[in-house]
């Protein structure tokens, strides 16, 4: 769990970051979003060997980022801090699997390690790609995104209600946490049951938020809809954008284009 | 415990993702109907405030590690169990696309292992039926934590399920049972405790805000007993079976990881604890036609796409080094002049 | 016009615990008339704002908000008409954006999205805040925080503005600015506040409550000269009329010097 106050900061850096204005950040999200799940489907359904097959993959992420001004090091820095659990899992692999699939020179590399580096590369892949949706298309245009493709409303509000008050309750929380830190000493002081008392503090403050909130609500006429949908227009040749390149990730998915190339190349050689 | 894209395969991905879809819409009608309009701006605050409160952490006595909230539980206390699942889908959601847990294929499958389990079984079925006519600090700690274990019990169990289906990783489906049980256990009773601290704390401050949900009773209670002392000696089986497994370290497979390997040391002790893996898996002989050790044809994917076949993966490893290193070079040349371009 | 009058009688409210919070208030506001309203905390200062708009109910007494009096079917028509501005303007700013939650009285008024639109910049660019339209919330100052939330009632285009501690949190110059925009604003006010300084500003009557009863009730600068008045209420007079700190510290001294 990352620390409070790097919360803060991260979820403002994306939504600064998401704010830029390029020629990827102007796409309708619906694209973006769509691109995105298939980009994922594509490199999930490959099977647990291939390694070489999801590599061109990569061009999609990189074409965002480029084209979409992103902060790499930022970005991979993200995925690496959630990269342990993978791993945790995936390390498994190399133990179990014993089997040399592949000789290079004097070496063989067992079908345990190939399926790790796979794993990784998904990982890495996947990942990526959800955070490069969220900078650059930003959180909100997600929901309108969502909300238009038919997810429940109830649940798009939720989304909308969270984010906004995500950053009252860290501040709140880190408050806490930092006035714990002030007065406990050698690990006394932050048991259970000061958590206790500290999460029912805020809990209690927090519902009384929501009460006033509800209050605020009722006082502009609120009914029980809310109505804070902006249209959505999506071009034709934003459109283009999502089938050609979903033509490209299913072409990527049913040839091995480095396999490919690599055959060429071995072939001169010869 | 989060599950990964990285280890999911397209076909679990999908199935778990129409449940937790059907799922939201659901609960998002029952919310709807429920006229409540207090519960629009109340979800989204205790979302917010379990978010904010998975950051607070805490030591564990007895053990020197610190430990962190879940939270499906007492949303679903505070909520009700519709309400909750919704809320809770929201703050995995905002996790996943933020903070790069687990990704967005695997979303479907952590909103349904964190979130069905605790709101939809364990609430109704446990928590809700010790508390219903007699609300005491006893029976609240009773039954936190009896459905915190209980939620994560079939919380990891449905982890399990899905690494074992999806075949990415190469982990025997007991071997991984014996190591995620176990440890969900010591977590479930922590999580049980921290939320009756919680709990109690607030029911003492203002017990009306625990009223919104035991107002309603649950539908049809004899055979939900039955139902529930089923899944209860289930839980006990695997989890308390191997209770010597159990310690207090609350990130179980971080533990449990320093303990089945040498950590990072990957090297020659491989043999002895390969061999002991084996005739492990061998012993408890679960479900042995799924087994690992069969040839890799089978392990490759069974679906439809014409399947990459690893055995010439030489000239695949040539040109996926090349590509890869073409790739990032025009990535970091274009980078570079864009950068330069701005700056004049 | 009579829909701006706000008449109160014999106002009496209990907490669901069982503490008195009102026990009979009662006052005339009329149209265009800015009225304070001051006491010590605790006294039932916000428990009275909240009748106003009807999320209280009251106990015994009567509410007459213009034409109407104060009962469930009139509740619509009464939010239109009295515009609420809280303490804390977290609460209520909760849409992602400014326009959004600027946008959210028109939309739920049912109005054309081209009326809402035109009621928006204009309820913006009254407080000075045109520039913040796409910002979210959370990325505001305290300062440009509250003046969304008034924007965010404005544009509802009540006739009675009831504000709940508008300059606390603000340093000196976001607390000038929003003194002088209220100056600006010809609708009927009513504000409970502990900054007495800009009551003698701004408003030209003042009431105070103490333990749920109204005190005092006439021109601010009558009351506040009242000593005692002031003092059994639990308050005491505005900084500006206690006299020059810097004037006093010599007079002192010279009585110090004089008495050697």
């Amino acid at each position: 769990m990352p620390s409070i106050e790097s919360t803060f900061f991260d979820i403002g850096t994306m939504d600064r970051i998401s704010r830029q204005d390029t020629f990827v950040h102007r796409l309708d999200p619906r694209i973006k979003v769509l691109t995105t799940l298939v980009f994922i489907v594509c490199v999930v359904s490959f099977g647990k060997h291939d390694i070489s097959a999801l590599v061109p993959f990569l061009v999609y992420p990189l074409f965002l980022v480029v084209l979409g001004d992103l902060p790499v090091a930022y970005l991979l820095r993200k995925v690496m801090l959630a990269a342990p659990f993978a791993i945790l899992i995936g390390i498994f692999n190399p133990l179990l699997d014993q089997e040399v699939l592949l000789r290079v020179g004097p070496y063989g590399i067992s079908g345990g390690w190939v399926s790790f580096f796979s794993i990784l590369l998904r990982f890495t892949m996947t990942v990526g790609a959800a955070l490069i949706l969220i900078a650059t298309t930003g959180y909100h245009a997600v929901c309108m995104a969502l909300e238009k493709m038919g997810v429940p409303q109830v649940f798009v509000v939720q989304l909308l209600f969270l984010y906004r008050y995500l950053f009252v309750l860290v501040d709140e929380a880190s408050r806490m946490v930092r006035a714990r830190a002030l007065r406990s000493f050698q690990g006394r002081g932050s048991g259970m049951r000061v958590f206790g008392s500290m999460a029912g503090n805020l809990l209690l403050r927090t519902m009384d938020r929501a009460q006033r909130v509800h209050l605020a609500m009722l006082c502009r006429g609120f009914d029980g809809n809310i109505r804070p949908f902006h249209p959505l227009k999506a071009r034709g040749w934003e459109v283009m954008f999502l089938l050609g390149w979903s033509a490209l990730f299913v072409v990527m998915r049913s040839y091995n284009v480095p396999r490919f190339v690599g055959t060429l190349i071995q072939g001169f050689i010869s | 415990m989060h599950m990964a894209d990285a280890l999911i395969s397209p076909a679990v991905g999908g199935t778990l993702w129409a449940a937790t879809a059907g799922l939201i819409g659901y609960s998002s009608r029952k919310v709807k109907q429920d006229m409540d309009d207090r519960r629009i701006p109340l979800m989204g605050v205790l979302g917010a405030f379990i978010f904010a409160a998975q950051m607070i952490n805490f030591t564990i006595p007895g053990t020197g590690s610190s430990g962190h909230l879940g939270g499906g539980l007492i949303l679903a206390i505070l909520l009700g169990p519709a309400a909750a699942f919704l809320t809770l889908a929201s703050v995995l959601t905002v996790q996943a696309l933020f903070f790069a847990d687990g990704g967005l294929l695997s979303l479907g499958c952590n909103v349904f292992n964190l979130g069905f389990f605790p709101c939809f079984v364990a609430y109704p079925l446990v928590y809700k039926q010790i508390v219903q006519d007699k609300i005491s600090q006893r029976r609240i700690v009773i039954g936190a934590v009896l459905s915190a274990v209980l939620g994560l019990q079939l919380g990891a169990l449905g982890v399990v399920f899905e690494t074992f289906f999806s075949r990415i990783s190469d982990l025997p489906f007991a071997t991984f049972l014996l190591l995620m049980q176990p440890i969900h256990l010591a977590i479930g009773i922590v999580e049980g405790l921290v939320t009756a601290a919680v709990v109690v704390f607030v029911w003492k401050a203002r017990p009306e805000t625990l009223d919104i949900t035991l107002a309603s009773k649950p539908a049809g209670t004899p055979s939900f007993r039955k139902v529930l002392a089923g899944l209860l000696i289930a839980a006990a089986v695997t989890g308390g079976f191997i209770s010597w497994f159990a310690s207090t370290h609350p990130d179980g497979l971080e533990w449990s990881l320093s303990r089945s390997t040498a950590k990072e040391e990957l090297a020659p002790p491989k043999k002895g604890l390969h061999g002991w893996l084996a005739t492990l898996q061998e012993k408890t002989a679960f479900l042995p036609d799924y087994g690992f050790r069969g040839s890799k044809k089978e392990e490759t994917s069974g679906d439809a796409w014409p399947a990459v076949d690893p055995g010439t993966s030489l000239s695949g490893l040539l040109g996926g080094s090349l590509t890869l290193i073409t790739l990032v070079l025009i990535g970091v040349l274009l980078k570079r002049r864009k950068r330069h371009h701005a700056q004049h | 016009m009579s829909h701006h009058i706000v008449e109160v009688k014999d106002l009496r409210y209990t907490y669901p615990d069982g503490t008195p919070a009102l026990q009979g208030v009662g006052f005339r506001v009329v149209h265009g008339e800015s009225v304070a309203i001051v006491g010590a905390n605790g006294a039932g200062k916000s428990t009275l704002l909240l009748h106003l708009n009807g999320y209280l109910a009251p106990k015994g007494g009567e509410i007459r908000i213009g034409d109407y009096p104060l009962t469930k079917k009139t509740l619509q028509t009464v939010r239109r008409t009295v515009g609420m501005v809280f303490q804390d303007p977290d609460d209520q700013l909760f849409m992602p954006t400014v326009y959004d939650d600027v946008a959210f009285g028109p939309l739920n008024l049912g109005l054309p999205p081209s009326e809402v639109e035109s009621r928006v910049l204009n309820a913006l660019s009254v407080v000075d805040t045109l520039h913040l339209k796409n910002r979210p919330p959370y990325k505001l100052s305290r300062g440009e925080k509250r003046a969304v939330a008034i924007a965010s009632v404005l544009s509802m285009s009540p006739d009675i503005l009831v504000m709940d501690e508008p300059t606390s949190d603000l340093d000196p110059r976001a607390r000038r600015k929003l003194i002088e925009l209220l100056k600006t604003f010809t609708h009927t006010k009513i504000i409970a506040t502990h900054d007495l300084d800009m009551v003698v500003d701004l408003c030209e009557r003042t009431i105070v409550i103490f333990n749920g009863r109204v005190t005092a009730d006439g021109p601010t600068l009558q009351i506040f000269e009242n000593q005692a008045v002031l003092a059994e209420s639990h308050l005491e007079k505005p900084l500006g009329m206690q006299g020059c700190p810097v004037c006093r510290a010599s007079a002192a001294s010279a009585r110090d010097r004089r008495c050697q």
